[in-house]
């Protein structure tokens, strides 16, 4: 699934959370984009994700895909960031009867999964409660 | 643009059908359209399949089933909008004997699903969400629909229970539709007690891994005329896309692909929500069918639970909604469900939906939908 060249390619949002903002309408983009979407223009700069924000939904995946066997179950959530960007990510270091909409989290670094002993070890970021 | 009627419909017991290939249940389904509609062949064909490459190994299906329909030589089109690949399908051949560049069109859609593993088939859909962002993470399609179902619960109130009788009533449905994967009845305690998938939606809240196609001849409405069967025409057609995404929406509880949609089928068909007698939606997952019924303009925003559990939905409500049984009883083959819609509309309006038959249906609306609600097709059929 992940080929060394994708898994490079997608470093500076794995890692480097780089996103870029419309200079016309101040509008975040994660990943960045050519185009804003809410106006048009192609005026956007790099900047980088806010790290902190606010649980708008959550689930709790108890039938993972293949490569997430090991870890299930886990809970996986939508949050908006302070900078109005919503991301998508797991929640971890949080028993799942504390999960709620609304509690608040920062944005960590961790290994998302491994394809097993000749594949990639894939990392990324993970929320925990802040 | 011109009138375009629907002469024919074909659907086959759809399930697990380990004892026929891909090419054969399309086949079968088509000829049965064909012989429904008192023709041998074809102008041009649309084909809705989400990803017979991931599910079968094979592409470039579109020449493959026209040639085995006999139909060898026509201009055949295959179709893909993830889960609404057939109610595009259906939109393309509409909108081809709609200009006059083709008289007789087949619209088809087909999945075969269980020639692989529970873990490929999941590896599969999960391709209609986006890879990078929300697979990555370890999301998957009951996932995205339970932080649909989590967020319209915090906002709205809607309750476990509201969720647990979509799934209830489209049983029931389907208990009347003898082409069902499921013909059986549940109860809502049956939901509530089934194993959880992905919280808050459990088992028997999502619809099932199914093997199936389904199938409608279209003509320009002139010509339905000379045949036997009352005439239904496609009154209106809308097409929407939003982002595959969820994250990216503003509101995750708001399907705006399917608002946009309805809007331009209600238009070209000079209706509004208060003129539609049945409904068949993509209820690929409980909370599906609440938030496309505030998406049509059925009920208000938030209103969706609450149809469902005050009846209104219901066989003998006011606006049956999945009369066939749904995605959840019927079974979802995904390419061919947008096609089966039309099919159970049409069987509706013509009467001859037996024990599951709607008395004086003259309009009915099929929404169709990819993904998370990243595309929907809306399609308004009418009785003339
Ligand atoms: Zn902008």
């Amino acid at each position: 699934m992940t080929t060394p060249s994708r898994y490079w390619r997608e470093i500076p949002q794995r890692y480097r959370l780089e996103a870029n903002k419309c200079q016309s309408c101040g509008t975040v983009n994660f990943p960045p984009r050519l185009v804003c979407p809410e106006c048009q223009k192609r005026d956007l700069v790099a900047t980088k994700l806010a790290e902190k924000g606010k649980v708008i939904s959550y689930t709790i995946i108890r039938v993972p895909p293949h490569q997430f066997i090991d870890q299930a179950p886990y809970a996986v959530g939508i949050v908006k960031l302070d900078d109005g960007v919503n991301l998508m990510a797991q929640i971890v270091d949080c028993d799942f009867e504390d999960l709620k909409v609304g509690m608040k989290v920062r944005i960590e670094f961790r290994k998302i999964f491994d394809e097993g002993e000749a594949g990639i070890l894939c990392y990324g970021y993970k929320f925990v409660p802040d | 643009m011109r009138d375009v009627a629907v002469i024919g419909v074909g659907m086959t017991k759809w399930g697990e059908l380990w004892e026929k290939s891909l090419r054969d249940i399309f086949v079968e389904t088509a000829l049965m359209a064909f012989d429904d509609a008192s023709i041998d062949k074809v102008d041009s064909m649309y084909v809705g399949s989400m990803s017979s490459g991931l599910f079968v190994g094979q592409e470039h299906i579109a020449s493959l089933l026209a040639d085995y329909l006999g139909q060898a030589n026509i201009p055949s089109t295959r179709v893909e909008s993830a889960c609404a690949s057939g109610g595009l399908a259906l939109r393309l051949g509409y909108l081809e004997v709609a200009s006059g560049r083709s008289e007789v069109v087949l619209v088809g859609g087909i999945e075969k699903m269980t020639d692989v593993s529970g873990y490929e088939a999941t590896y599969a859909l999960g391709t209609a969400a986006d890879q990078e962002y929300e697979g990555y993470h370890g999301m998957t399609f009951p996932g995205l629909y339970a932080l649909i179902a989590r967020a319209h619960m915090e906002k709205y109130g809607t309750t476990r229970e509201q969720l647990a009788m979509v799934a209830v009533k489209n049983h029931h449905n389907g208990s009347k539709n003898p082409l069902a994967q499921f013909p059986f009845e549940i109860t809502v305690d049956s939901v509530l007690n089934s194993v959880m998938v992905a919280d808050p939606l459990r088992v028997l809240d999502c619809s099932p891994i199914t093997d199936g196609a389904a199938a409608v001849i279209l003509c320009p409405a002139e010509m339905a005329q000379k045949k036997d069967k009352p005439v239904v025409k496609i009154a209106g057609s809308g097409h929407a896309t939003d982002t595959i995404a969820l994250s990216s929406r503003k509101d995750i509880t708001w399907l705006e692909a399917v608002y946009k949609a309805t809007q331009q089928a209600y238009k070209e068909a000079d209706k509004g929500p208060e003129d539609i007698d049945i409904i068949e939606v993509h209820d690929c997952f409980t909370i599906a069918e609440i938030c496309v019924l505030e998406a049509l303009g059925i009920v208000e925003k938030g209103k969706g639970g609450d149809a469902v559990e005050q009846g209104l939905t219901s066989l003998k409500g006011k606006i049956p909604v999945n009369t066939s049984g749904g995605l959840k009883a019927k079974g979802h083959p995904v390419g061919a469900t947008g096609v089966a819609q039309a099919v159970e509309i049409c069987k509706q309006l013509w009467e001859e939906a037996g024990e599951r038959q709607v008395k004086k249906a003259r309009v009915g609306l099929a929404q169709n939908m990819g993904g998370s609600g990243g595309s929907s097709v809306i399609h308004v059929l009418e009785r003339a």
